[in-house]
């Protein structure tokens, strides 16, 4: 009942070519095909958002989509966040001293949701940043960790386009 | 600087920010086949047989296994883990796989082993199961009663455990003249645990070396190896589990269940590694939750409210099994006078069967109802005779000065429940001033000059954390100079890892980023109990700290040696010992861990014994309680029943505490946890035992725009109970939430006469309150 397609994508700046099965999610296809174990799967339903990755800079939700549907698409998960191997993105340093993650399941598609939101609005209010996370479930932190976060990293950012 | 008490960042963050984190489904095994498993669609059914020849012919499949294929490997063929009790009036414990008889919507029946889990699922829809439908039980009220459906064929009845808890002389306190007595009747329902990674396994079995490895997300690791092999009837030497990173706990992964004992042996027959991954609509299913309590209570007081009595009953839904025990609603049982000076109490307690998912602790496990007993009730008592609800609080509670209190009660492993220290007036007194309280009357009436409905409420808790008797602990420094701790305690998100490294870290040196921390692992300690009941900082902390005492006393014995410098004149500084008044003259912990691995011939430096380590495990047997005060205000609207909560404050006492960032995120994870209790998460059956919310569509979390900002106030009163001095606080905040927000949502629909006897209450019933109440005033 299952066929396979070729693809061709690029993935954290790497390109790939693989064959995929038609019915294999997008979360699948990354995170088991091509090991990027970094987005997570919490409902499969499109509700608890741990999945979220970035499609050609729009965050989409990996469990609702195939894998078939990203052929000639650009995708940015967790793993392609950082600037480099020894260097954190401004708003992961923020979760970090922030406390804005706990046992650290929701925190990929917390991280991806959150980067085109701040691309889009540099400086948010506290119940802007509520709102753009509400896609989003963490059962540990009560969010108010990850609230602070995010105005945390907005400020960080701002100073690093000013400096 | 020392680390331990400080605002230290923890060791866990920066690979779980980077996609690095290691969790369960990201373990990969050459070969690795993948299970689904098919679950009764029936609440209660008899099972005539089972057809898999379908499934076993679709490409892809290895195996399709039921309960008779996985007999010959189990020495036992129940899962046993009901915590001793005398209460039980029957034996409930689960199977493996279902054998002729279901008992809930969910219960695996058979498994598919398969190259995909896509492939695996498609083979589960092709197991035909021949059912036949029996009639079901679904409300433990009526489960109780005479001639109603069994929940099993084979019961007698559907009371699984009955007992009575209680202390002083009830009649007299309810026959004090004066005495002023009023009743409430409670519905309580706690949802799911849902964390946000389900539950899952790897299970390969090594026939070479006839070992078996289990990974799991489980919040006790040492329990599965045990459970794993008395069922197996194996050396528990043979088997390994390891918890890699959890994707959060809140109880129900504490539990053994039927799919893990089922993975492990489907590894074992078809010779390949196999995973099993729980969806999250499983999760609704086969995962234990808390649900129903139905409690009715009566409290006597003198005219100044002071308390004299409270009895009453309560009723418990237990599900279908016994996957825990009774400890849920004994918890609950004996959490309701807890802070409070009452001379007398009673109260009988029935867990009924019900043929619905079974019901074991979430976050909290049964202390929430007990908290919202006693607070309902209080407010019952102040609203009756005119006083201040904050002020009948303050009569009753346990003063400072009666530190130590003894409550004539026994904890579950029948230890005495002494309260160890705290000052719970003093909690209260600031909870109530940072919420404004005393001004609250003006808001009030300010609001509803513009029609809006302000509330107030409080309630206050104690919670028995540090649940003994020990948890292992092992530190060890090799020479590579890297400080190991390994432990039996389990991280799933508490910041495990960070609390051991800053407790090893204050005698070794004050680095944690020296400090390498395993837990979980079975295959690096012997014994372990795991995470549950807030019990890890207290238990594992302790042993730690013991554990680093000991080794640091011998580095400083062998560095002493070493160095010709007396112990007294070393100190410990990052990696180095060092020489107080010449610090160039050190030697590195790595240096010092290789002298005592032994030279052959040679005698060991200072004549010490070998090897820097040391393996504690403290015992404590006592609970230390923490405790604390919440208030809240909450705006309700009276035409969609809304309610927005406008402040929390929360003050609270856990003792010493280890780190603030970290306390703090515990206490608002577990209110907020508590205000979707209170508000949003509700667990639906129909009455022929069908679930009605198994998507998180149905079944709400709390999001981050209702989420409320907590205000936190830090007590800090010692326990004298342990080493450092510490109470746990994982679970704290959860149980005072309900209680604080029903009490101010009644106080804000005060002009309706709304009375609130329930939790969750959702928008619906709190307009439907509104008319009710509206209909009585209208009345003549």
């Amino acid at each position: 009942m299952s066929e396979m397609r070729r693809i061709a994508v690029t993935v954290n700046g790497r390109h790939h070519d693989a064959d995929v099965d038609v019915r294999l999610t997008l979360a699948d296809f990354l995170r088991h095909q091509l090991n990027l174990t970094g987005t997570h799967v919490g409902c499969e339903h499109g509700v608890c958002g741990a999945c979220t990755i970035l499609i050609d800079g729009r965050s989409a939700r990996s469990c609702l989509m195939l894998a078939v549907q990203t052929d000639g698409r650009a995708i940015t998960t967790v793993e392609g966040i950082a600037p480099g191997p020894g260097q954190m993105h401004p708003l992961q340093e923020a979760f970090r001293e922030n406390h804005g993650l706990q046992c650290g399941f929701c925190t990929p598609g917390m991280l991806t949701t959150l980067i085109e939101f701040l691309r889009d609005n540099p400086d948010p209010t506290e119940d802007d940043v509520r709102i753009a996370i509400s896609g989003n479930l963490c059962r540990c932190t009560g969010y108010q960790g990850i609230v602070a976060a995010v105005l945390d990293a907005a400020k960080r950012m701002k100073a690093e386009r000013a400096a | 600087m020392t680390v331990l008490g400080n605002r230290v960042l923890r060791l866990e963050d920066e690979d779980l920010l980077r996609g690095k984190g290691r969790f369960v489904d990201d373990i990969h095994l050459p070969g690795m086949l993948h299970a689904a498993f098919v679950r009764s669609p029936f609440g209660h059914a008899a099972i005539r047989g089972i057809d898999k020849t379908a499934a076993l012919s679709h490409p892809g499949v290895h195996a399709v296994l039921t309960r008779d294929d996985l007999l010959p490997y189990l020495k036992n063929e129940r899962i046993v883990v009901g915590l001793p009790s005398p209460a039980y009036r029957q034996n409930r414990d689960r199977p493996a796989l279902a054998g002729d008889e279901v008992v809930h919507v969910g219960e695996p029946v058979a498994v598919v082993i398969a190259t995909s889990r896509y492939i695996a699922e498609d083979a589960a829809a092709l197991v035909e199961v021949d059912y036949d439908p029996l009639p079901t039980i679904a409300d433990p009220r009526a489960a109780l009663i005479a001639g109603a459906p069994l929940a099993h064929r084979d019961a007698p009845h559907n009371l699984l455990a009955e007992f009575d808890m209680g202390y002083g002389d009830i009649e007299a306190a309810f026959s004090t003249p004066g005495a002023h007595v009023f009743r409430e009747s409670f519905w309580q329902h706690r949802g799911g645990g849902h964390s946000i990674e389900c539950r899952g396994d790897v299970a390969a079995y090594d026939a070479m070396d006839d070992r078996l490895t289990f990974w799991s997300s489980t919040q006790t690791p040492h329990a599965a190896m045990r459970i794993l092999a008395d069922m197996l009837g194996r050396n528990e030497e043979r088997i390994r589990v390891i918890t890699p990173d959890v994707g959060g706990g809140f109880g129900p992964k504490l539990i053994f269940y039927p799919e893990d004992i089922t993975v492990a042996i489907a590894a074992m027959i078809v010779g390949y590694p196999v995973k099993w991954i729980e969806d999250r609509r499983e999760h609704f299913v086969a995962t234990t939750q808390e649900r129903d309590q139905y409690w009715n209570m009566e409290i006597a007081a003198d005219g100044e409210g002071r308390v004299l009595g409270l009895r009453g009953a309560l009723i418990h839904d237990h599900g279908a099994y016994t996957a825990r025990g009774v400890n849920l609603p004994y918890e609950s049982a004996q959490t309701v006078t807890l802070p409070y000076a009452i001379p007398a109490y009673q109260i009988n307690v029935k867990l009924a069967l019900t043929n619905k998912v079974p019901v074991t602790p979430v976050r909290g496990a049964g202390q929430p109802q007990g908290a919202f007993v006693m607070e309902r009730m209080l407010d019952r008592v102040g609203r009756e005779l005119g006083i201040d609800r904050g002020e009948v609080r303050r009569r009753n509670l346990i003063r400072a000065d009666q530190m130590p209190y003894t409550k004539p009660l026994k904890a579950r492993g029948g230890r005495s429940v002494v309260l160890d220290s705290g000052d719970y007036p003093k909690c209260q007194e600031d909870a109530l001033a940072r919420g404004g309280w005393s001004d609250f009357p003006q808001r009030q009436a300010a609001a509803r000059a513009e029609g809006r409905h302000l509330g107030i409420g409080v309630a206050n808790f104690v919670k028995g954390t540090g649940r003994g008797p020990f948890e292992a602990v092992t530190v060890r420094i090799g020479p590579s100079g890297t400080i190991n701790v390994f432990s039996g305690a389990a991280a799933m998100g508490q910041s495990t890892k960070t609390m051991l490294a800053q407790v090893v870290a204050e005698e070794l040196g004050n680095d944690i980023s020296n400090v390498a921390v395993v837990p979980g692992d079975t295959g690096t300690i012997s014994m372990g109990i795991g995470g549950f009941n807030s019990r890890q900082t207290v238990m594992a902390g302790s042993s730690a700290h013991v554990a680093a005492v000991k080794v640091r006393d011998k580095v400083l014995a062998v560095a002493s040696h070493i160095l010709d410098v007396p112990e007294r004149d070393l100190y410990i500084h990052g990696n180095q010992v060092m020489a107080t008044d010449a610090p160039e003259r050190a030697v590195s912990l790595g240096q010092i861990a290789l002298s005592v691995t032994g030279t052959p011939g040679f005698v060991l430096p200072g004549g010490v014994a070998p090897g820097l380590e040391a393996t504690e495990h403290v015992v404590i047997d006592d609970m230390a309680y923490a405790n604390g005060c919440a208030v809240t205000e909450v705006e309700v609207d009276i035409e969609t029943g809304g309610v927005k909560i406008l402040n929390f404050v929360i003050a609270h006492d856990c003792g010493r505490v280890i780190n603030p960032m970290i306390v703090d995120g515990q206490i608002v994870g577990a209110v907020t946890h508590g205000v979707g209790n209170a508000l949003y998460e509700w667990m639906g059956f129909d009455e022929n035992c069908q679930p009605t919310t198994t998507n998180l569509g149905e079944y709400l979390l709390i999001t981050a725009p209702e989420a409320p900002h907590i205000d936190i106030i830090h007590h800090e009163s010692p326990s004298p109970l342990n080493p450092l001095g510490v109470k746990g606080v994982g679970e704290c905040g959860v149980v005072p939430a309900a209680a604080a927000i029903m009490s101010a949502i009644e106080d804000a629909l005060t002009p309706f006469g709304v009375r609130i006897a329930q939790t969750p209450i959702t928008p619906q019933e709190i307009v439907a309150l509104i008319a009710e109440g509206r209909k009585k005033k209208a009345a003549p």
